[in-house]
């Protein structure tokens, strides 16, 4: 089974509880989400042109994929011209077992750049298991790795965690009993532990921003320069690509390079912009290799309702706007790629096996579509995946579950104005037995229960307004229409 | 001008307080209500939980009861973002022409009760006097659906005697969501909680909106918790006109 279905059997509602619970896990996404946004919210705005930007972008990555064959082929051309090897990996399976038979080395070691794609093909974890150890020298994914944890943002995924359970997680794992708490101190531990690594791993797998079509070239953006070790002092580079990173031309780059920095962590350009194509002698790494990974990509791509979801660029601005994951970070979407991008994402790379509750961690607010600078429409396309759930249940639990017998009979109620105006005078009896001293419902049995959990409902009035308008208007009333 | 009033399926059920407002801020400004009386649901719930199969003879029915209307006042934003964003997909979806172009023609004559006043009857002073302290909450679809950018307030503005209070965080969604607020009630809750604790820090009386799903949400932790703000329609802030008035006529 494919690592963004492992752990289908939490749905979200249930994994989201125990993280609601956790006030500290919660300041933290909540501090860190403001902060982000904040930041967006100026180098946005300070842009004349954002929303053509965004236009571009749109219209790029829809000709890109539309066109996906064509330029997947002549990236492979220019790559392998310029001296790189390019493998095609049909699933998570074939793209480890690739990189397993290019990372065997003497160190038995592999440094790696943040990378959410070999989040997704479980690539550490296969490593592992061939007792290799990857390193991660991404800051936050050093901080994930060495805690055991999981990334719970795209961009920023130890987004969880505040400086202080860092300083502790160093101190034990680092062996520095006196380390202190502030950001110098934290990133010098990184520092020195990560120069170690740089300077003896003689391999390197990185994931990619973005890759050239036109010349075969290759895109890397980050804050730390950490990336930029990785890309250039091993002797050998493995890049892992999932086949929707294509851009077709070098200049498209113009618009992306100010679309995903402005997007991702609100900075004007990226500290550091790394491109590279092939292999250059006596400059950086003498061997080169891409992996293009589909692993389900091309499935997405079928259904034309919701592939604009691989026009992702892997922002993060979806995560930072969502007021859903605001409240329970990245871990409650049990998947990979958390948020609401993850959201579309994550079910249809599991073919709608899993993740089927996915769709539905969202209050639909559209917050995530306005900031998304390919201009996704996430709501709709979550929206289409929940009707694809209802279609893709069995044929019994479509008749018996209580949501579907509810809705069932809610459409042949709103089919009548008669039976309408039955079920409200029914409900008004029903209500009865669950109306409380205060005049209010309290507590209601079934599906119903979750909405006083935490309300209590005001019970349906005496008086409909349609029979409150016949009185008032009694010649206004219409020939019945059923 | 005649107009004919699309109550909502839960505001007939549940708040008709609401549609009395509306109905009374109309006549006041001369016009004539109509209501055509087989109107129902607009679909959405059905649409937005995925079983639109089940939503499109919602749709049909909207349709073929409001297309020989001129004017169509919706006193909720969620139901006209319904019909905007998604009727006419629908229409395609089932392959449908004749309601593709039904859809197409109607859909231009329907307003959510605040941009009738203002965007097609010009009208920014009701005539209303409401003395009391007021917030106002703009709803997802009002604000990102259909734009009504600064709409609401400018009614507000112009009501006697309100003490208009801005609201923290007021792009922030809600948590109700619809049957979010069901499947997902905990996390729903959680967001409740952080919109509560802004409209509490504005020490509002009244909280308002334009669509009575995010009040009766709103409200329902407010009676839970004792709160001693309440919520009402953003119409029946607009209806009410008698100045000596501090009765207030909410979702008492």
């Amino acid at each position: 089974m494919a690592p963004v279905t492992e752990h289908a059997a939490q749905d979200f509602p249930t994994a989201a509880l125990p993280l609601l619970h956790n006030a500290q896990l919660r300041s933290n996404v909540r501090h860190a989400t403001d902060v982000i946004q904040g930041k967006r919210f100026r180098v946005v705005h300070e842009m004349p042109d954002w929303q053509l930007l965004r236009d571009a972008g749109q219209r790029i990555r829809q000709h890109a994929l539309e066109y996906l064959d064509g330029y997947l082929e002549q990236f492979e051309h220019h790559c392998i011209a310029a001296g790189g090897h390019v493998h095609w990996a049909r699933d998570a399976a074939e793209a480890n077992r690739i990189v397993l038979q290019l990372a065997r080395n003497e160190t038995g070691r592999v440094i790696k750049i943040k990378s959410m794609t070999t989040e997704e093909i479980g690539l550490n974890r296969a490593l592992e298991a061939a007792g290799m150890q990857p390193i991660e020298t991404d800051l936050a994914e050093l901080i994930v790795q060495l805690g055991h944890d999981k990334p719970s943002h795209i961009v920023v995924p130890a987004l969880h965690k505040n400086r202080h359970e860092i300083r502790e997680l160093f101190a034990r794992t680092m062996n520095l009993p006196e380390l202190g708490d502030r950001p110098e101190d934290l990133t010098e531990a990184a520092r020195v532990y990560l120069r170690q690594q740089f300077l003896t791993t003689p391999i390197a797998v990185s994931g990619a921003n973005f890759l050239i079509a036109e010349t075969g070239g290759v895109c890397i953006v980050e804050s730390e320069g950490n990336g930029r070790m990785c890309l250039t002092l091993p002797q050998k580079l493995i890049t892992i690509a999932g086949i929707d990173k294509i851009l077709p031309r070098f200049r498209d780059l113009e618009v992306f390079l100010q679309l995903l920095p402005r997007s991702a962590t609100g900075e004007r350009m990226n500290p550091y912009n790394s491109l590279w194509t092939g292999v250059r002698p006596g400059d950086g790494p003498q061997e080169f290799h891409v992996v293009l990974l589909d692993n389900r990509r091309t499935e997405v791509l079928r259904d034309p309702e919701s592939r604009e979801t691989l026009h992702c660029i892997r922002c993060g601005a979806c995560q930072n706007a969502c007021p859903v994951y605001r409240q329970t970070g990245g871990h409650a979407y049990n998947s990979v790629y958390a948020g609401p991008i993850g959201a579309i994402l994550s079910p249809q790379l599991a073919l709608m096996k899993s993740s089927q509750s996915l769709p539905y961690a969202s209050s639909l607010c559209g917050a995530c579509y306005e900031v998304c600078p390919v201009k996704i429409n996430i709501p709709e396309i979550l929206i289409h995946l929940r009707g694809r759930v209802v279609e893709g249940q069995p044929k019994l639990i479509r008749a018996l579950h209580p949501e579907a017998v509810a809705m069932r009979a809610m459409q042949w109620i709103f089919l009548s104005q008669t039976r309408l105006k039955l079920a409200q005078w029914l409900g008004r009896i029903a209500q009865r037995p669950f109306i409380r001293r205060s005049g209010w419902i309290e507590k209601l049995p079934g599906i119903l229960g979750g909405w006083t959990r935490t309300r209590d409902l005001r019970p349906l009035p005496e008086q409909s307004f349609r029979a409150w308008f016949q009185k008032h208007n009694p010649s206004s009333a219409e020939a019945p229409h059923d | 001008m005649r107009i004919a009033l699309f109550i909502t399926c839960y505001n007939d059920t549940l708040f008709p307080e609401t549609g009395i407002a509306a109905v009374r801020v109309l006549e006041r400004l001369g016009h004539t209500v109509e209501f055509p009386e087989a109107q129902t649901c607009c679909g959405q719930m059905h649409y937005n939980t995925g079983y639109q199969a089940e939503a499109l003879p919602l749709v049909r029915r909207f349709v073929h009861i409001f297309q020989n209307y001129e004017v169509i006042c919706v006193p909720s934003s969620s139901c006209v973002a319904m019909m905007r964003e998604h009727y006419e997909k629908i229409a395609i979806a089932a392959g449908d022409e004749k309601l593709q172009a039904a859809v197409v023609a109607l859909l231009p004559r329907i307003y959510e009760f605040t941009e009738l006043l203002v965007h097609r009857l010009g009208v920014e002073d009701v005539g209303a006097t409401y003395p009391h302290r007021v917030t106002y909450h703009a709803s997802c679809h009002s604000l990102r659906s259909l734009h009504v950018g600064d709409v609401p307030l400018r009614l507000l503005q112009k009501v006697r005697g309100i003490d208009l209070v801005p609201l923290e965080g007021l792009e922030q969604c809600c948590g109700f969501g619809g049957t979010f607020a069901i499947k997902n009630a905990d996390v729903s809750g959680a967001m409740l909680e952080e919109k509560l604790q802004c409209i509490q820090k504005t020490q509002a009386e009244i909280c308002t909106a334009c669509d009575n799903s995010c009040l009766m949400h709103l409200q329902g932790a407010m009676h839970r918790q004792h709160a001693s703000v309440r919520t009402v329609h953003i119409a029946q802030i607009l209806a009410n006109d008698a100045p000596s008035s501090t009765k207030l006529k909410g979702n008492l």
